[in-house]
């Protein structure tokens, strides 16, 4: 692998560290007697509120629901993750120094199965949450209402409208992922390239394959 | 009114009459400067949603409290009580806040407060606390301005009317507070009333008012018997100086309306306060015994520690060169005002035919030229001709107060003839009047007494309503008028009714105040309070039953009481366990005789006494709509003969709580109790 990609894979694995650092993910709830909103910050290994009180009066609001109360310690990914994304660091640094592509190959196959999974399982959370309410002793019954937030964009729960995005954590993933892609498409070439030449290849494929990932991973 | 009519009325009859014209002519032409200018209504718009500019405090005069409106909107937004119980948010009716209202007489409920003051840096308001006075049983009190609570209340010794009060020096070191009515001091003597002339004094307190908590009155100066009105510190060129009107320099002890108007000229004091630390440091002073109190509320428990104090410093300006110069002004001055620059000293006569203006560098001068007519007490009396700086001439009737614009202008309040006149300080000419709804008392100018005034607005604040809104009976809120003073004429382009009797009033930018949302439940040390639900629960010590109650939307923990005898005295110690902004619950008993209700902000706790008188099932229930499941939020108690065996158990969902801990027993009994006034029954007096 040339120089170039062998640096371009370390970086990957450096912006992955955000993972580490940085939300991953925030659902973001405004009613009309909560205009300044509640907020839900989804981090690699913990659940935090926007403002420190947010996530207990999440909770205390969903009681009237009688949804199970949203509690970090009850979530065994939460403890799995940063090992799986510690490992994936490692395995960057190591296809770096080794500059092998089947490394990167590995490597970023690896990512796209965790973020693949990663969303699966934060919906699959979100489904439990939502459908298995304690219907017995729910104060508020809504028949017909589903309280699963989204996973991407914006819904209207009751007086709620909950909206979720990624945060700087998921993107800086999405960069590491195509800063990977782009070494493994530059190791092909061999052979350190020109820059002049190099170029124009270089922005259209990231740019093709920033719209491939995009439905994938976001 | 035009001009004319008025000068020629002024000079044929007095002005106590003429006040009286005055009126009869007005209701005669109700419409003739009623108008509003042409863009009133969107200068004071604030769209829904929107915030205004100012905030503004309003002194509640009778009410004992301090309002707090917005401006240019003229909205009320908050009644801080201070000074009274309020049975609205419990203070002064929960053992926490009761301790607030101590004084050496004992409980005092009420006061009448006069003068709002903000805190100040380097002569301008800060935003930090507001001050205010209580006149009739004197004390002091300093709001928070994060909280918007009253966190602590000195009462001043040896005063008895706290009228001149709580003006503050530019640097914040001192509140003030100077006596109204004078009286033998100590006032512990069974004296003569007649006796006034030989017997009768004054006194000028200097607070300490820069530390939170720890107010204390610095020293005090014996002064001669007069009437002290009102006060303000020197700033800029005067800092280190005080100012206070007096009236009654004939010293009369009955029918002053009369006997205290004699004298064409009464006095402003002024008051070399460095001087005067400088004397007490040097033991010029001397301890006198004294008995008043310092109640201080603690921010994280919200109980009230009441402090007796023994002593206070006095300083006889006999003994201490120097200290102090009476300035002879135009006639029963009531305010004393200081233009930003510190230059004038405005003394507004209330009954004369001008506003007298003192320099203080002529001030300086004469003191240094000895230029004394006599001396009182010890005071040289300063020639007028060597102090004045000018006369404003005909400048209304009844000058009461003055602001300043920062743009060289000054605003005096006319009481009788109803109306503000503005005039340009160092000429002395009136460059315009625009009338007041009506008989305005104190006027206000954002930052107005400070060394930089916002000069966007005036605020007159009234005496008399009438017909200005729709009738209410014979009593009516009090009218003020908000005025646009930006251009060269002043605008009307508010008016709004107020609570209580605003008289004096301050106002800040919004932006200098920092309010807190709400308390954080983990620091929240009041030995009674609960973290969570699990620990709430109940416990008895003889006929004192304490029961420790989570409140959590919708349901109180423990809901249901039992085991409660008729003749126990019982103690609710209500925690809201909430940490969300602006949600608060209450808490109230059927047929309680012993206290209101309480009001609680999210992670604080109250305690609510009450002593059942008879056998029954009495409910008890949140009082602020808190949520949906609101009208679910109740319980009950029952409440059994004296001597029954009914077990004492406190429950939620038919599940007991545990007989809970009691808060320091473990460690000193009975010491946590101790501090909220006597909990076990000894009648809350300190």
């Amino acid at each position: 692998m040339s120089r170039f990609s062998r640096m371009l894979i370390a970086v990957a694995g450096v912006l992955l560290g955000g993972m580490l650092v940085f939300p991953l993910w925030s659902i973001g709830l405004v009613a009309p007697q909560y205009p300044e909103g509640l907020g839900m910050v989804i981090g690699i290994h913990t659940i935090t509120g926007q403002n420190p009180q947010d996530l207990n009066n999440i909770n205390e609001l969903n009681h009237y629901i009688g949804m199970k109360v949203i509690d970090p310690n009850a979530i065994p990914e939460l403890r799995v993750m940063p090992w799986i994304v510690g490992a994936l660091i490692l395995l960057a640094l190591v296809a770096a120094a080794w500059g092998k592509r089947s490394l990167v190959i590995g490597w970023l196959v690896g990512l796209f199965a965790l973020g693949v999974a990663g969303l699966v399982d934060f919906w699959r959370w979100t489904y439990d949450f939502g459908h298995n309410l304690d219907v017995e002793h729910a104060i508020i019954k809504m028949p017909g209402t589903v309280y699963q937030p989204p996973i991407l964009g914006s819904k209207q729960i009751l007086n709620f409208t909950a909206t979720s995005w990624p945060s700087l954590g998921a993107w800086l993933a999405v960069a590491a992922f195509v800063a990977g892609l782009i070494a493994l498409l530059m190791a092909r070439r061999g052979t350190p390239a020109a820059p002049s030449a190099i170029r124009p290849r270089h922005t259209a494929s990231s740019s093709t394959l920033a719209t491939d990932i995009a439905p994938a991973t976001g | 009114m035009s001009h004319p009519v008025r000068r020629i009325v002024f000079g044929v009859v007095g002005t106590t009459l003429v006040g009286g014209l005055l009126f009869a002519c007005r209701t005669s032409t109700p419409t003739l400067n009623n108008a509003v200018s042409g863009d009133a209504a969107s200068r004071v718009y604030v769209a829904p949603g929107k915030k205004d500019e100012f905030y503004a405090f309003m002194s509640g005069g009778f009410s004992g409290q301090v309002s707090v409106y917005g401006l240019p909107s003229g909205r009320l937004m908050k009644v801080i009580p201070v000074f009274s119980q309020d049975p609205e948010e419990g203070w002064g009716y929960d053992e926490e806040s009761k301790g607030m209202l101590q004084t050496s007489y004992g409980f005092v409920p009420w006061d009448d407060s006069h003068h709002p003051e903000l805190s100040q840096t380097d002569g301008v308001p800060n935003g930090k606390w507001l001050f205010i006075n209580g006149n009739n049983t004197p004390r002091i009190a300093r709001i928070d301005l994060g909280r918007f609570e009253t966190q602590e209340i000195l009462q001043i010794p040896n005063s008895a009317g706290n009228h001149s009060s709580p003006f503050t020096t530019p640097d914040g070191k001192y509140v003030v507070a100077g006596t109204r009515f004078s009286v033998p001091i100590p006032n512990n003597r069974d004296e003569s009333i007649a006796s006034y002339k030989q017997n009768f004094k004054g006194t000028i307190s200097f607070v300490r008012a820069d530390q939170p908590g720890k107010m204390d009155v610095a020293f005090q100066i014996l002064v001669p018997g007069f009437d002290y009105d009102l006060g303000h510190a020197g700033k800029a060129v005067s800092d280190g100086w005080f100012f206070f009107t007096t009236y009654n320099t004939e010293q009369a002890h009955t029918k002053l309306e009369a006997n205290a108007s004699q004298n064409d000229k009464d006095f402003i004091a002024a008051i070399d306060y460095k001087r005067a630390e400088a004397c007490v440091a040097g033991g010029k002073a001397k301890p006198m015994p004294a008995n008043y109190t310092h109640n201080t509320l603690d921010e994280h428990s919200g109980i009230a520690h009441v402090e007796k104090k023994t002593s206070v410093t006095i300083l006889d300006p006999k003994d201490c060169d120097g200290l102090m110069y009476f300035l002879p002004t135009a006639k029963s001055p009531h305010g004393v005002d200081v233009d930003p620059t510190g230059e004038y000293i405005v003394g507004n006569g209330k009954l004369a035919s001008v506003i007298t203006v003192h320099s203080f560098t002529k001030m300086k001068k004469a003191i240094a030229d000895k230029a004394f007519d006599k001396v009182i007490d010890g005071i040289p009396v300063l020639k007028y001709e060597a102090v004045v700086a000018g006369e404003v001439k005909n400048p209304g009737l009844g000058p009461l107060h003055t602001e300043f614009d920062g743009k060289g202008y000054a605003y005096t309040s006319m009481f009788i003839s109803s109306e503000i006149v503005k005039w340009k300080l160092g000429t002395w000419e009136v460059v315009d009047r625009i009338p007041t709804y009506y008989a305005i008392g104190h006027l206000m100018i954002p930052g107005g007494d400070s060394r930089k005034p916002w000069g966007k607005y005036v605020v007159a604040l009234n005496k008399i309503t009438k017909d200005r809104y729709l009738p209410t009976g014979p009593l009516m809120f009090q009218s003020a008028q908000l005025y646009d003073i930006s251009g060269d004429k002043m605008k009307l382009l508010l008016d709004f009714p107020m609570i209580g009797e605003p008289h004096y009033a301050q106002a800040l930018p919004a932006s200098l105040i920092n309010s807190v949302k709400f308390n954080k439940l983990a620091e929240n040390t009041n030995p009674w309070a609960v973290k969570s639900e699990a620990e709430g629960g109940i416990s008895r010590q003889g006929k004192v039953v304490h029961v420790k109650l989570a409140a959590i939307r919708s349901h109180f923990s423990p809901d249901n009481i039992e085991g409660i005898q008729v003749g126990d005295t019982v103690y609710f110690h209500v925690t809201n366990i909430e940490q969300d902004w602006d949600i608060v619950h209450g808490f109230a008993v059927l047929g309680n005789t012993d206290a209101s209700e309480l009001i609680l902000p999210p992670g604080e706790t109250r305690t609510l006494k009450w002593i059942p008188r008879s056998v029954a099932v009495y409910p008890f229930y949140c009082t602020d709509f808190c949520s949906a499941l609101h009208q679910e939020m109740q319980g009950y108690i029952r409440v059994s003969p004296a001597g029954s065996t009914v077990p004492l158990v406190a429950s939620i969902n038919d599940h007991p709580l545990n007989h809970m801990t009691m808060p320091g027993m473990a460690t000193r009994p009975g010491a946590a109790a101790g501090q909220m006034n006597n909990m076990n029954g000894s009648g809350g007096r300190p």
